[in-house]
């Protein structure tokens, strides 16, 4: 087979890979923040949809039914561990209820829009090593779907579509707390792009590409394999950091959707699987903006002593995709740590926050990085 | 042009996977679920009260408008600064000179953007 043929089923298989792997991130995700949160604040959490329903002595024949405990009857395997899903069937037979002052299209798109750019920027990821001989054939699968050297930039360009969703959602709606919601999603959004393009900016010179896997590259052939930019640049990662959580409308920025005053934000009006789209928009946002953390500050898939940078094996390939979940399931995480570790700001601290700090430590990050570049070369 | 193939077409088949998801999950979502229409369920959700207004075409404060106009301008600028974090590593000697004074030229008029518009007090929010 011609190398063009390779990679065309190996882009669809790869694609169908990531948006399998990230859809199912996503309840497992709602799991374990439900389960997190509840055990930091000394609840139990979710612990009624198990994989196993009912009594499972039913199973057995009825002469050794009395044989098993009682006890170990109703066997369950990990409480709650089916929740999301029971939640997304619910959700699915939910009826649709369209306000009478919707503007219908810009409604329906909303959801829409909110979701395909982000899961569609996921392209851009490396989630495993460049070099993949496919079984030795002499076909080398990088394993990112779009191998473009706009790379970061055009992960940007796609992803912050996003912001137009929400924003045509919260107005379409024709309501008066989703239009607040989604005004200030939208402020939020674009004016913490600002520090996060100008991080990003300082990481881009200190690699000298945008290209992805690039990145991912520099931080393993350097200091030893440990020259991940969060040691390089620290000051552009706690940047990124930040402004990630502010991008994802994530507390302690959560104020589009702050409850107590806006009630749901720009989705207050939706109702089944057009919410369960918008959800799922917020989730992939955040799969998204962790995993770009992860390559460009954590070193992606690379980890010394563990994956080889420019092996070719296929269980080299395997090693770097694990340790690129593990990673990005770690970030996700540490999300859900500082969701109860931190209160929600005011709207004019985190404008505040935005402008007159990060922006301009971002700027002195940025000189100061350059001048170490010009003397380092 | 056919260079740009693997790169980029890849993109459009992600994102034509994505719409296929989405488009299925917004039909189903109109097909599934019980129909019962009722003018009040159908008024804009104002936490039980009646709208005080049809429609909700408000006004908002007009530091939203400034703050989309300030994200304008400083990414923009920012973006200028794209070409030169990429190439400014592999720049020889004399060129990377006039390259950085060049460079902390304009993020110095980027800064002095961001205290102007500090001291004429656009970035407060009252």
């Amino acid at each position: 087979m011609s190398d063009w043929v390779v990679q065309a089923i190996a882009t669809a298989v790869k694609a169908g890979l990531v948006i399998g792997i990230a859809m199912n991130i996503v309840p497992l995700l709602i799991y374990l923040e439900r389960k997190i949160s509840a055990y930091m604040q000394g609840r139990i959490g979710p612990n009624r949809v198990n994989l196993v329903l009912g009594d499972v002595r039913y199973l057995l024949p009825p002469s050794m039914r009395d044989a098993v405990p009682a006890s170990l009857s109703r066997f369950k395997l990990i409480p709650g561990s089916l929740q999301p899903l029971a939640d997304a069937v619910k959700l699915a037979f939910k009826e649709e209820i369209v306000p009478a002052s919707a503007d219908k299209v810009l409604y329906y798109l909303g959801p829409l829009v909110a979701f395909v750019p982000v899961a569609t920027a996921l392209a851009f990821i490396p989630f495993g090593t460049g070099t993949w001989d496919l079984f030795g054939t002499g076909h080398v699968i990088d394993l990112r779907i779009a191998s473009a050297d706009v790379g970061v930039l055009g992960l940007f360009a796609i992803s912050s579509l996003g912001v137009y969703g929400i924003a045509a959602g919260g107005w379409g709606s024709g309501s008066k707390f989703p239009l607040m919601g989604a005004v200030r999603a939208s402020a939020q959004m674009i004016s913490y792009e600002v520090p996060m393009g100008l991080a990003l900016l300082a990481a881009i010179a200190t690699v000298g590409s945008v290209d992805t896997q690039a990145f991912v590259y520099e931080q393993a052939t350097t200091w030893g394999g440990m020259g991940w930019l969060v040691f390089k640049q620290p000051l552009a990662a706690l940047i990124f950091l930040v402004a990630m959580f502010a991008e994802n409308n994530r507390l302690p920025f959560d104020l589009p959707e702050a409850e107590p005053e806006l009630v749901g934000g720009y989705h207050t009006e939706y109702s089944g699987l057009k919410f369960a789209l918008f959800f799922l928009g917020e989730y992939m946002a955040m799969i998204l903006m962790c995993s770009l953390f992860v390559t460009i500050f954590l070193g992606g898939w690379s980890l010394p002593f563990v994956v080889d940078p420019s092996g070719t094996s296929g269980l080299n390939a395997l090693a770097s995709g694990l340790v690129f979940l593990a990673k990005i399931m770690l970030v996700l995480n540490f999300q859900v740590w500082i969701r109860w570790t931190l209160p929600r700001f005011r709207y004019d601290q985190l404008m505040h926050l935005g402008w007159k700090v990060m922006v301009p430590l971002a700027l002195a990050n940025l000189v100061v990085t350059a001048i170490v570049l010009h003397l380092a070369a | 042009m056919l260079a740009l193939v693997p790169g980029y077409v890849p993109i459009a088949f992600l994102a034509l996977v994505c719409l296929t998801i989405g488009g299925v999950a917004l039909f189903l979502s109109s097909v599934l679920g019980p129909k019962r229409r009722t003018k009040v369920k159908e008024m804009p959700y104002e936490c039980g009260v009646d709208p005080i207004q049809q429609g909700a075409r408000e006004r908002y404060s007009i530091h939203f408008y400034l703050v989309a106009i300030l994200f304008i301008l400083f990414d923009l600028e920012a973006v200028f600064l794209f070409p030169w974090a990429v190439g400014f590593r592999e720049m020889g000697g004399d060129a990377r000179v006039v390259v950085l004074v060049v460079v902390l030229g304009f993020i110095a008029a980027l800064g002095a953007g961001l205290f102007y518009e500090w001291k004429r007090r656009g970035l407060e929010w009252d």
